[in-house]
């Protein structure tokens, strides 16, 4: 039997939306890998019970997502219906929300009583008092903390609750085990808290990923989704790479540049060495290799349509501010590339992604390098290709260092493991290794 | 570890004695802090064997549990303890101000300890005693349950940064002196201290070596050394439970016992009072005395509670109750990590080489800069551009502020990098008063020298969270409230 990815992806939207409206549960989870349509689903639930004529909230946890969301919520709405953003005080209209006719911008909720979905991040829901919606919708709910959650759960009667597990937990400054074991830590994302008490909530995954190629189908899968799995939306072939010029000489950076292209994956192993963060020559390459997808005249083709790889449809993303900070800086003459860490990479998608390497150059590797999240949203980023640059002997600096981390009594035990998937990606990458 | 912290451990090996990573100290030390050494019973994390404890170097007084397996004894330790501890937390309760409303006493209890594992005995020691019952099957003098709770206090205050209420020495000292040893070997009082202050005419190396040697430095506990254990505290132990009550051997026993554990404990005490000393030397932060204020107030409230007979803490913090700390867990984090970095150019540098904070010289000044504010009336945002050779790895629109001029804020309007130098533009806005013309010294000069960081104390608006009888059903519903029962007598001590 083949695997017709629109009618089972169509098949589970169908189910969750019932499953939601139905009203039998309190709170609906949607897992879903990276670009399974996530938002597609947000806002076909939101039109269709502000449709039906019920009021709903909405969190997103940035101001850009709430954005992003408000944008495109505004297009599909029915006539008629508006839509409140609320913002922080202070913020002011976004710009590209002031020209939309069905969308209300106001810092007070009292003045957005009116509109029928009412959009925010999670930051300012925790100022809204008193008003409870019967329905919400909570977007990327793996990265909101479950303290987050609890400030504003009291808003909402029902819950849909969707969001990416295999991308990063969320952070605290803090370092502290006083809660480990508790269902209701503070410190654990949304979701995980959410179900821990609450068992027997309805989990669906979604199951197609429309943004990444079938190149990535198994490495992702495996590494980050082990038990789940999802598919890719497009076949082998359907997605394709190729370049205007020819490359000039024999260059690592132009070879790597070929085995994306053919492959969608590329490593460029830099010799071993142990570097400062802002490994000098490791920034150099990154910034070579997305200047080369530029001067190259890079054409992406998807399907039928093909598209010349603009600046804004390549990120490089890497680990720490420091490493983006100098990765800015190399890449100064091209602004419109985006340069990030991996938690600000998270939900967004671009043709071409250059990574450099968490663990490039360490002598440890920590819990931070190792984070499952980390890697998954720096790899899971592209529709083409992914290139990752790191120096020699990441292999042998996993193995020096197995994840060590304390297991605690009562806690679930986090799958993946940031270890292992860190193995299963270099497993795969070495495949696709260029010496530099 | 930080680029500075590393750099600093390569200098102390060069160097052969610790290098210093703070100018000035960011603990507050009392007048008279409350010393604490105890010792465990091997093979049972919270079995108390013995303790030093004083508020005097030369006073110390020596608690011992002659058979750590009895509990009877356990609770006569814990007893002695708490006389000890209560009066010295009367001590600071005598004198009170009134600051915003609320009485706060001019003291607060100040428990030091050798090291993290102390912490956790403290900890372990305070929950296994607060909720015993004085009435009813087992019943402990009422001085114990109300020790645990002062102990649980002390260790529940230890996890704010910044609280010296209660300090590891260990911990302490790494704050402000770098050595040429692992984290691992720091964690040893004795080689820790050897690297920062070694004896005349030794090396710190030299001094963390001799350190190792358990018969001249025995651990700083709560565990013993297991030498100690095997051949002195064992048969001291059993010739102990073996004589008869009140016979001439059982108290020859407890003397030899004494004997052998004071010997154990006493250098760790000298250690102690040593490290006391060598921070003492280091003129204390302006905010040490602000946070030491915090101190001082939640001693208060605590001490308020305690006496309007609250109930002991919770075995476990509710949903809300866990939300509401982990906030103000992290306000508390973020205000040290700034304020520590503003007082103190040492700790300043691990933000400057990151790139969150440059330092450098004012090469142009616009002071009489005015633009339309947001009421329509023109305000004034004087424009600076600062030379500086520091990464300076900020985005446009980062706000930073000086240490120098807390209360003015500048804006990054534009980062001009150039071979030899980058060129910061700022546009200040904040201390420069209501005058149409910022009054001399409000805006910084041609030609200062001056440090801009993105990491300041920031106000930052109060979540309110639900009741906790109101907790929602994502986390769980409202939990049962706790009362005291008999049951609370029976739990074991382990």
């Amino acid at each position: 039997m083949t695997f017709d990815p629109a009618a089972e992806a169509e098949r589970v939207t169908t189910d969750i939306l019932a499953d939601f409206a139905s009203g039998r549960h309190l709170g609906v989870v949607v897992d879903s890998p990276p670009g399974a349509g996530k938002s597609t689903l947000v806002v076909r639930t939101a039109v269709s019970l502000a449709a039906a004529g019920e009021r709903l909230m909405i969190v997103a946890q940035t101001n850009e997502q709430v954005d992003d969301l408000t944008c495109n919520l505004s297009a599909k709405l029915p006539a008629g219906l508006v839509i409140g953003r609320l913002t922080g005080s202070g913020h002011g209209v976004p710009q590209r929300l002031a020209g939309l006719p069905n969308v209300l911008v106001d810092e007070k909720a009292g003045n957005l009583v009116s509109c029928e979905i009412t959009i925010a991040t999670a930051a300012k829901w925790a100022f809204v008092k008193d008003t409870v919606w019967p329905w919400a919708i909570v977007d990327e709910a793996y990265q909101m903390r479950s303290d987050t959650l609890l400030a504003l759960a009291a808003r909402f009667e029902r819950a849909l609750f969707v969001g990416d597990p295999g991308q990063l937990d969320p952070f605290s400054v803090v370092q502290n085990d006083r809660w480990r074991g508790l269902t209701w830590d503070p410190m654990q994302s949304a979701v995980a808290g959410l179900l821990r008490s609450n068992p027997t909530l309805p989990v669906h995954r979604l199951p197609v990923s429309w943004r990444l190629p079938a190149s990535a189908e198994q490495v992702v899968a495996s590494a980050f989704y082990p038990y789940t799995g999802f598919r890719t939306g497009t076949g082998p072939g359907d997605r394709e790479l190729s370049f205007d010029t020819r490359a000039f000489g024999r260059t690592p950076v132009d070879a790597v540049l070929a085995e994306a292209a053919t492959s969608g994956w590329g490593f460029l192993e830099l010799p071993a060495r142990h570097t400062m963060r802002t490994d000098a020559e490791a920034v150099a390459a990154v910034a070579d290799i997305t200047r080369r997808f530029l001067d190259r005249g890079t054409v992406a083709r998807s399907g039928d349509s093909s598209r010349p790889v603009t600046p804004d449809r390549i990120a490089v993303g890497a680990a720490h501010r420091d490493q983006v900070a100098a990765l800015r800086t190399a890449l100064a003459d091209l602004p419109d590339v985006t340069v990030d860490t991996a938690n600000r990479l998270q939900g967004r998608e671009y043709d071409v992604t250059v990574v450099l390497h968490p663990l490039s150059g360490r002598r440890d590797a920590t819990a931070f390098h190792l984070e499952a999240g980390r890697l998954c949203v720096l790899t899971s980023r592209h529709r083409q290709a992914c290139v990752v640059v790191g120096r020699a002997g990441i292999r042998e600096l996993l193995d020096t260092h197995p994840s060590a981390e304390p297991v605690h009594l009562h806690e679930p035990v986090k799958f993946p493991d940031g270890w292992a998937a860190n193995q299963t990606v270099m497993g795969h990458l070495e495949a696709h290794s260029i010496a530099a | 570890m930080t680029a500075i912290s590393s750099y600093a451990r390569a200098r102390a090996v060069v160097a052969g004695r610790a290098f210093s990573i703070a100018t000035r100290r960011h603990v507050h030390l009392s007048d008279t802090p409350l010393v604490f050494v105890p010792l465990a019973m091997a093979g049972e994390a919270s079995a108390p064997l013995a303790a030093m404890i004083g508020t005097q170097p030369d006073k110390p007084t020596l608690l011992l549990v002659p058979q750590p397996r009895n509990r009877d004894l356990r609770f006569g330790f814990a007893a002695s303890l708490a006389d000890i501890v209560l009066d010295y937390v009367h001590s600071c309760s005598q004198r009170v101000e009134i600051s915003a409303n609320e009485q706060v006493f001019l003291d607060a209890p100040q428990l030091l300890v050798p090291n993290a594992a102390g912490v956790g005995f403290v900890k372990l020691l305070g929950r296994s005693t607060r909720y015993r019952r004085t009435t009813g099957p087992y019943p402990v003098p009422p001085q114990v349950p109300l020790l645990g709770r002062w102990l649980t206090h002390l260790s529940e205050r230890s996890e704010f940064a910044g609280s010296s209420a209660l300090l590891a020495m260990t911990s302490a000292l790494g704050m402000h002196w770098a050595t040429g040893q692992s984290a691992l070997e720091d964690a040893n009082l004795a080689a820790l201290l050897g690297w920062i202050d070694p004896p005349d005419g030794v090396t710190g190396p030299d001094a963390a070596l001799a350190a190792e040697d358990p018969l001249i430095w025995p651990p700083a506990g709560p565990s013993t050394d297991p030498a100690f254990d095997n051949e002195i505290l064992a048969p001291a132990i059993r010739a102990w439970t073996d004589a008869a009550t009140d016979s001439p051997k059982r108290h020859r026993a407890l003397n030899t016992l004494e004997r052998a554990l004071r010997g154990q404990l006493e250098p760790t005490w000298q250690l102690m009072w040593r490290a006391i000393d060598v921070l003492r030397r280091l003129p204390a932060a302006d905010s040490v005395d602000t946070r030491w204020t915090t101190d001082r107030r939640d001693f208060s409230r605590y001490h308020q509670y305690v006496t309007d007979g609250g109930l002991p803490q919770a075995r476990r913090d509710g949903a809300v109750a866990a939300a509401r700390k982990l906030r103000n867990l992290e306000r508390e984090q973020d205000l040290y990590d700034a304020t520590r970095a503003l007082e103190d150019p040492l700790v300043m540098a691990n933000y400057r080489i990151t790139g969150a904070a440059f330092q450098g010289t004012v090469v142009q000044v616009d002071r009489d800069r005015r633009v339309p504010g947001g009421k329509g009336r023109a305000v004034t945002r004087p424009l600076i551009v600062v030379s500086t050779t520091d990464p300076a790895h900020l985005a446009i629109s980062t706000k930073v502020q000086a240490p120098t001029r807390s209360g003015q804020t500048g804006t990054i309007v534009q980062i001009d990098r150039q071979p030899d130098t980058t060129l910061v533009t700022l546009e200040l806005s904040g201390g420069m008063t209501a005058a149409k013309v910022p009054p001399p010294g409000t805006v910084p000069e041609m030609d200062e020298h001056i440090t801009y960081t993105s990491a300041y104390p920031e106000s930052f608006r109060k979540v309110e969270l639900p009741p906790p009888d109101q907790t929602p059903w994502t986390h769980g519903g409202p939990p049962k409230p706790y009362t005291p029962t008999n049951d609370d007598a029976q739990e074991v001590w382990e």
